[in-house]
């Protein structure tokens, strides 16, 4: 309220383009976001349970007690224990250690996917919004065309040309979100971008850049934002599903997905060995959506109802 | 579209031909294939005689086993279509009376329940959740088999019992996603105008609940239930691979160890059709059951 400019205040040397863009772009504040989701209890737990994920997977290699292929073949298929809480696997290594390995994989796959979808997305979004005419069909068709292939199975193919391994699988999933990202930002795009305070600065002769920059983006950021904490829950999932079909990481790497398919193979013997790393993958990807539903309520409570019924 | 799923070959590293035969093969098998392959020709001319052939349902054949692929995704399109059916069955089950009751009792114990009960069917992976479900009923119970296929007309008992689980795990993964469709939808009614004004003539609830509720809280779920239907289709390819049932998703992932890609291209591009074909019937459906789009 006390960012609004007062007019008549200055009438001796108005600024000509200066006084709305130090008005408009500041909202939402990230003091009074970050205000309003530690009121919402469950998205502040989801938080920090991700924070302490995020720092088990920074410092894995000091925080778990065994290497991620330390064998003792005399403790093949352990049930849990106070020494190996998670019990060990087939070559009798720990799957505790395995899963806090494990979890650095999954999230770098996670975080670098969702950012190339939320770079090359958002860019090819906020041209077509804020361009509109021909720029906005061609890119958008093309990212229609994009659509229409199975995420699950886009990625797959993808990865079946490239060839298996992390670097693939962060592209294929990547490619797979980049028309989700360029969606919900021409969306909000064309929202922000009749609004009187970028037709003002256009007015005043602001460059497209400087509109870009300083009014359209930051104005249509909220949905982008939750747009990211949801992918970056489906990126996991996407991870685990294509290290469990054996086009990710390879073994010995600690994957929570290669974990699962290989535990599989133990099910009637060692349920641990598959139910500790899934539990992983839910307990992450879980807070993930629960952190995307409380931004979504802080930052754009329209889009509530609109996004309820299309989480997938 | 046929253009990207046409250049899925081309994108490949290598000779595509030679790293599907592998080491050993001789120089007429890999010229044979070439040639019935098409990739001797121009790039374009290659992508035309391709279209062509698709359009008239001709995908090529099988780098491997040398079979047409229209027979092979003939031979397992029923069963995906089966499984993806009884998913969806299973979803409805689990969300409509889920999603309904927490509507209509906000913020209640089923509410909660059923909001918890969403959120972890949206976070679970389905193969984790078939692994489990395998454990569970197959494993520590007994009850059910734990993977495999009899056709229908075969063994009617033992075709259901394995199904149950595969559409069970499927099944809970779009009900989530129905479920909080339904929920909102059914609050937005609710919160409608002519909803109150029926309450206040004295409509009887259950009038208002079938007559002005539901009828309107519906409509939309027309689509979210033709796009899950459409992501699960496509989706269970690795359920089928866990529970090794014969469907298309299992064609795709052995096209791509076998490096297949004739096989993976029409796998693919069928599913992009059924994507596209439903979400078109979607529309359609919606226009003509809504008056209100109709009209506009």
């Amino acid at each position: 309220m006390t960012q609004l400019p007062t007019p008549g205040a200055t009438p001796a040397a108005p600024p000509p383009a200066e006084p709305l863009p130090t008005a408009a772009p500041v909202r939402p504040r990230w003091r009074e976001t970050l205000g309003l989701l530690a009121r919402n209890p469950t998205a502040a737990v989801s938080a920090v349970v991700l924070v302490l994920i995020v720092l088990v997977a920074v410092f894995d290699e000091t925080l778990a007690p065994d290497g991620p292929n330390e064998q003792d073949p005399s403790l093949q298929l352990q049930p849990p224990s106070w020494a190996h809480p998670f019990g060990t696997d087939e070559f009798g290594r720990d799957v505790f250690s395995r899963v806090i390995l494990g979890a650095a994989t999954s999230l770098r796959v996670g975080f670098l996917s969702v950012a190339f979808a939320l770079v090359v997305g958002t860019l090819i979004g906020l041209l077509a919004g804020f361009y509109g005419t021909w720029v906005d069909d061609v890119l958008m068709r093309l990212m229609d065309v994009l659509f229409a292939f199975p995420a699950v199975l886009l990625a797959i193919a993808i990865v079946a040309i490239r060839g298996a391994g992390p670097a693939n699988a962060i592209l294929a999933i990547g490619i797979v979100y980049v028309p989700i990202f360029a969606r919900v930002t021409r969306a909000s795009v064309l929202g922000v971008r009749e609004e009187v305070y970028v037709r003002a600065s256009r007015s005043v002769g602001a460059s497209d850049w400087r509109l870009i920059t300083r009014h359209v983006l930051p104005n249509a950021a909220p949905p982008i934002i939750v747009q990211t904490s949801v992918s970056l829950a489906f990126a996991v999932l996407a991870e685990a599903a294509l290290s469990f079909l054996g086009l990710g990481p390879r073994r010995p790497d600690p994957s929570w997905g290669l974990m699962l398919a290989d535990g599989r193979g133990f099910i009637e013997q060692a349920w641990w060995y598959a139910v500790f790393p899934g539990l992983a993958i839910v307990v992450t990807v879980l807070c993930f959506n629960l952190l995307g539903d409380g931004l979504r309520d802080v930052l754009d409570p329209r889009q509530r109802t609109l996004m309820a019924g299309s989480g997938r | 579209m046929s253009v990207l799923v046409f250049s899925l070959i081309h994108l490949v590293r290598g000779d595509p031909i030679r790293l599907a035969l592998g080491t050993r093969f001789s120089q007429e098998t890999y010229d044979a294939l070439r040639e019935r392959s098409g990739l001797d020709l121009p790039l374009v001319q290659q992508y035309f005689t391709w279209a062509g052939r698709a359009l008239t349902g001709d995908l090529g054949v099988s780098f491997r086993s040398g079979d047409t692929v229209t027979s092979l995704i003939g031979e397992r399109l029923p069963a995906t279509l089966t499984l993806a059916l009884a998913a969806l069955v299973v979803a409805l089950v689990i969300a409509l009376p889920l999603g309904m009751l927490s509507a209509l009792h906000p913020r209640s114990l089923i509410d909660r329940v059923a909001t918890v009960v969403s959120q972890f069917g949206i976070s679970v992976p389905d193969f984790w959740l078939s692994i489990m479900l395998i454990l569970v009923f197959a494993g520590l119970l007994g009850w059910l088999p734990s993977g495999g296929y009899v056709p229908l007309t075969e063994d009617p008992l033992g075709w259901l019992q394995r199904l149950v689980l595969p559409a069970v795990a499927t099944g809970v993964v779009s009900g989530s996603v129905i479920t909080r469709f339904v929920r909102s939808s059914m609050l937005e009614a609710l919160g409608q105008d002519h909803v109150r004004t029926a309450q206040a003539k004295g409509v009887p609830t259950r009038q208002v609940l079938t007559w002005h509720v539901l009828r309107n809280a519906l409509l939309p779920l027309v689509t979210v239930t033709g796009v899950q239907l459409a992501y699960l289709l496509s989706g269970v390819v690795v359920v089928e691979i866990v529970f090794s049932w014969p469907g298309l998703g299992q064609l795709a992932y052995q096209a791509v160890r076998d490096r297949d890609f004739p096989v993976l291209q029409g796998a693919v591009l069928l599913f992009a059709l059924v994507f596209l074909v439903i979400n078109l019937l979607v529309d359609l459906l919606y226009s003509r059951i809504d008056p209100r789009i109709a009209r506009r």
